[in-house]
């Protein structure tokens, strides 16, 4: 069963979405609070997050940085535009590779759906060329991952 | 036959090792472009792009397709599957993070269960 939803809207939008089994308030907080963060926005296996740092308030700041423990690295930077306990965080971010990639403008709600929360996180990228360019760096670290990350979303 | 697969996956592999051919298939994912359009957004020059689109297309990633003057390219099978790989590994990378989530959530509901118990076991 699958509970993921990836998709491309428009020239400049990928809209993600997801179902889990806990409130709200809960996936927020797995969201906003470091300790939380640091166990699962973790990507391929065999990478950590020594580094999260979320000041989680509008105008705070945010750094994440990741390693496969074999010299592989990168880090991000952003932004905390909005929040809405429990139903909304707004943000910008780039990756730095370490010259930084054009901000993604990113909204993520959760909603309330049955005993548990539908999240639908929608970016936006300057242009379609950078949409194009997030998608394309997704499927390098994929290849540095050595497994096959598979089904489309075209 | 054998041996025919093997150098085009070759291909495939090389023509898809560089971020500007990347680039060019996933802006071919959102439909039909000329040269002209899709030199446009990467600062490049025609005869560049002509050079990426030839490693694309000899990798049968891209086709091309006569329009009057115009050759437009449009993704090829081999290319559209590669799209597909591609979103797939994204997709894939999502999922395991929103896997371990589900463990950490569950992690997260243990306390709150304990409180009901207590509420309704008068231990206050």
């Amino acid at each position: 069963m699958s509970k993921l939803t990836l998709k491309t809207e428009g020239d400049t939008h990928v809209v993600v979405t997801r179902r889990f089994a806990a409130p709200p308030e809960a996936v927020y907080r797995a969201h906003t609070d470091p300790k939380l963060i640091q166990k699962w926005l973790l990507g391929p296996e065999g990478w950590t997050m020594p580094v999260c740092i979320n000041d989680a308030r509008p105008g705070g700041k945010f750094r994440y940085e990741w390693t496969n423990g074999k010299g592989a690295g990168f880090h991000i930077t952003g932004e905390i535009l909005e929040l809405e306990p429990y139903s909304r965080i707004v943000h910008v971010e780039r990756m730095h590779l370490p010259d930084p990639t054009p901000d993604n403008h990113i909204e993520t709600r959760f909603d309330a759906n049955g005993t548990g929360t539908l999240m639908t996180m929608r970016m936006t990228l300057p242009d379609a060329q950078t949409r194009a360019a997030m998608l394309a760096t997704g499927m390098e670290r994929g290849m540095e991952a050595s497994y096959v990350r598979l089904e489309g979303m075209l | 036959m054998l041996m025919a697969e093997t150098l085009n996956l070759d291909a495939t592999f090389s023509a898809l090792a560089d971020p500007t051919r990347r680039a060019i298939l996933a802006r071919l994912a959102t439909g039909e472009a000329t040269v002209m359009e899709l030199a446009q957004p990467f600062e490049m020059t025609q005869p560049a792009i002509s050079q990426h689109l030839k490693v694309l297309e000899e990798a049968g990633l891209i086709a091309r397709r006569v329009d009057g003057a115009k050759r437009p390219r449009r993704l090829a099978k081999a290319g559209i599957e590669a799209m597909d790989r591609w979103l797939a590994m994204l997709r894939k990378a999502l999922e395991n993070n929103y896997d371990r989530l589900d463990q950490v959530l569950a992690s997260m509901e243990r306390p709150k269960i304990k409180r009901t118990k207590n509420r309704r076991g008068e231990k206050r």
